[in-house]
């Protein structure tokens, strides 16, 4: 006999009308009958576990109150996008292997992928990292408690993780898990927003520094070598300090203050980027300047761009956990882990879980973003690629 | 356009196309490079930026690098026609694959879709033809197109420029330092000596009766089928760096024809006849031919 998966497989060579509606009622069993267990077994429960989250927690974004609506709607659609998504995955994965379709062209990035998945480690930060953030969006689902509403304070205090709530209540009575999946918004949204922005400014700086060269350069890069000398967290806590804090405050200012070190990378780039051939045949085309940065070179300096993102949104998380940690960040009664962290210290000694929970997802979360980077830049380096 | 590595033949070209960076470089007052009547130094940049690409192009000696490894051919390809030809979406993609078919490659639609990273030297090169030609243009720049190739591959190459030419009806200038391809290609040749160019006329004048000493030792030295030579013939010495060139005569000191008029003053370009000229005293005083430095 030959090997069961191959014969599985040419068994649903032509699929009928029987195994499209089961891909799409139930997705993943199709993949389970083909003895595909890992995978069928990820997409069925995915699928079922969206679907009962759907079911079951629909009040929540019909019952909404005011200011919680649009949060509740996000959630909503997330909820739907990813259900969606899900069925689509498992759909056309059943059908591929149904019949096997004649290997499309790599292209850089497609090489790129595979290098990536030969990293266990890095695909495994990948996963964190992607239920994070679903688990961010579907907040206001998922969440068994109200973040902010205190309990009772003579019986719920303190309360140590049990059934009903899995990670403890603090000292208000909260619900702890309640308090860490709203706390991931705010961190993950930190993060993304902020790395976003000192991106976008890094690169365009760093782009353009290398490019047009002379006093252009000399300009921003003097600028750069000033931002880097104030230590950071120094210079974070002054700006804070003069403001109210808030977060669109720590957004800007970590955002504008992270910047530096990918101008730096970029313009490192586009100096060796710039002396080669393309370049100059891009210029022969008569390309503007603006169109050979923008179009050419910046694609071109990519790479190190997305690892220094990687890392950066850990850098930023746990920067941000340190301001709220200090009292200059997310604010009170706002969930952040920083601050989780901070009151809970009072009370190690007799309530462990209430820093230690917020702790170990700072840890997760950022050691899993320092992972998907180690992966990126190892994909990423052609020479490391067989 | 011939002469060995360094002496300016590149620089010559981007000079037309107005490519020189300055600083350093610079295009000297009394210059003038002109393209069916329009002087192109009087070009403010952005009109410069529409005439290249669209009626002069160039492509590159190497053709490994010329081509931008992140996107695929017929993207790049396409980039051009969006701008200079204001085509967008399937009108491009018909032009682009129509370019592609023409320069040769097989299943031009396929290939539309592939990275520089998957193509062979030689299909890159006919790559960066297509991309050049694409939009028509008036003039060709070919910067040593066949250096990097193997010599099967060359004569491929060469055979299309020289068919696409015809074809268009465009003006090609060949920049190399294989005289074997200007004589198979061009009617007429500029030798180029650091940094100037010291004979220039039809090819088969310029290789029948070369009449620049620098010209006759590269004929000299090139291996002829037939001829049993112990040893090739050669040029005595190396050029001269630029900032080592005198204000005389720039090839005296390997020059076997060499006098005293050679070192006081640099010799003009010296009118032939028929569009023939060369940078030789020389073509003054010819009996000084048999004599000796």
């Amino acid at each position: 006999m030959s090997d069961p998966a191959g014969s599985g497989r040419s068994a649903v060579r032509r699929p009928g009308l029987g195994l499209r509606l089961l891909a799409v009622l139930l997705p993943g069993t199709p993949q389970l009958l083909v003895r595909r267990w890992g995978r069928g077994a990820l997409l069925l429960l995915a699928w079922l576990g969206l679907l009962s989250l759907a079911v079951t927690r629909m009040d929540r974004v019909f019952g909404a109150g005011r200011g919680a609506r649009l949060e509740a709607w996000v959630a909503a659609l997330t909820l739907v996008a990813l259900a969606g998504g899900v069925a689509l995955y498992a759909y056309r994965d059943a059908l591929r292997f149904a019949d096997v379709a004649e290997p499309r062209p790599r292209g850089q990035w497609g090489l790129v992928a595979q290098a990536f998945r030969r990293n266990r480690l890095a695909v495994f930060g990948l996963a964190v990292i992607a239920l994070l953030y679903a688990a961010a969006l579907l907040t206001p689902l998922l969440a068994p408690y109200n973040p902010l509403v205190p309990g009772d304070l003579a019986s719920e205090r303190l309360l140590s993780p049990s059934g009903s709530h899995w990670l403890g209540t603090d000292h208000f009575g909260r619900d702890v898990l309640s308090r860490i999946l709203y706390g991931a918004r705010i961190s993950l949204t930190i993060g993304f927003v902020a790395v976003g922005i000192s991106i976008t400014i890094g690169t365009l700086l760093g782009a353009v520094s290398g490019y047009v060269g002379g006093r252009a350069d000399a300009i921003i890069m003097r600028f750069v070598d000033m931002i880097i000398s104030f230590p950071s967290l120094v210079l974070l806590i002054t700006v804070v300090a003069l403001f109210t804090p808030s977060i669109f405050l720590i957004v800007a200012v970590l955002g504008l203050t992270q910047w530096p070190g990918t101008a730096r990378i970029v313009r490192g780039e586009v100096l060796s980027l710039k002396e080669r051939d393309f370049v100059q045949a891009a210029r022969a085309l008569g390309y503007s300047r603006r169109r050979i940065v923008l179009r050419h070179l910046i694609p071109n300096a990519l790479a190190p761009v997305i690892v220094t993102a990687t890392l950066g949104i850990g850098n930023v998380i746990v920067l941000e956990a340190g301001l709220s940690f200090l009292g200059f960040g997310v604010q009170p009664p706002t969930p952040s882990w920083g601050t989780m962290v901070a009151d809970g210290r009072v009370y190690l000694l007799n309530a462990w879980w209430l820093a230690t929970c917020p702790g170990l997802a700072i840890v997760f979360t950022v050691l899993s973003f320092n992972l998907v980077g180690d992966g990126l830049r190892d994909a990423l380096d052609p020479r490391l690629r067989a | 356009m011939v002469g060995e590595s360094g002496c300016g033949k590149t620089v010559t070209a981007l000079s037309i196309m107005r490519l020189v960076p300055e600083p350093p470089g610079r295009i000297v007052a009394p210059s003038s490079v002109r393209l069916r009547g329009t002087e192109l130094l009087s070009l403010s940049e952005r009109e410069m930026r529409d005439v290249r690409g669209d009626r002069i192009a160039m492509i590159f000696q190497e053709p490994l690098t010329s081509l931008n490894p992140v996107f695929t051919v017929g993207h790049q390809i396409t980039e051009a026609l969006e701008l200079h030809r204001d085509l967008q979406g399937r009108a491009a993609r018909e032009v682009a694959e129509a370019m592609l078919a023409e320069v040769g490659i097989p299943d031009a639609q396929r290939a539309f879709g592939t990275y520089p990273h998957q193509l062979s030297g030689g299909m890159r090169q006919r790559v960066m033809i297509a991309m050049a030609l694409s939009c028509e243009p008036d003039l060709l720049i070919a910067d040593e197109p066949t250096t990097a190739l193997d010599v099967t591959i060359q004569a491929q190459i060469l055979e299309l420029l020289a068919e696409l030419r015809r074809r268009h009806g465009m003006a090609l200038i060949l920049i190399t330092h294989d005289l074997s391809v200007v004589a198979g290609v061009c009617d007429r040749v500029a030798v180029m000596y650091a940094g100037q160019i010291v004979e220039c006329g039809t090819a088969a004048e310029v290789f029948t009766g070369p009449r620049h000493p620098y010209t006759q030792g590269l004929l000299a030295s090139l291996p002829r089928l037939g001829h049993v030579q112990e040893r090739l013939s050669m040029i005595p010495g190396a050029v001269p760096a630029p900032q080592d060139w005198p204000d005389a005569c720039r090839f005296r000191e390997r020059c076997p024809h060499a006098w005293q008029r050679c070192g006081q003053k640099a010799p003009p370009l010296f009118p032939l006849g028929a569009g023939r000229v060369s940078r030789c005293w020389l073509v003054e005083e010819p009996t000084r031919v048999a004599g000796a430095r």
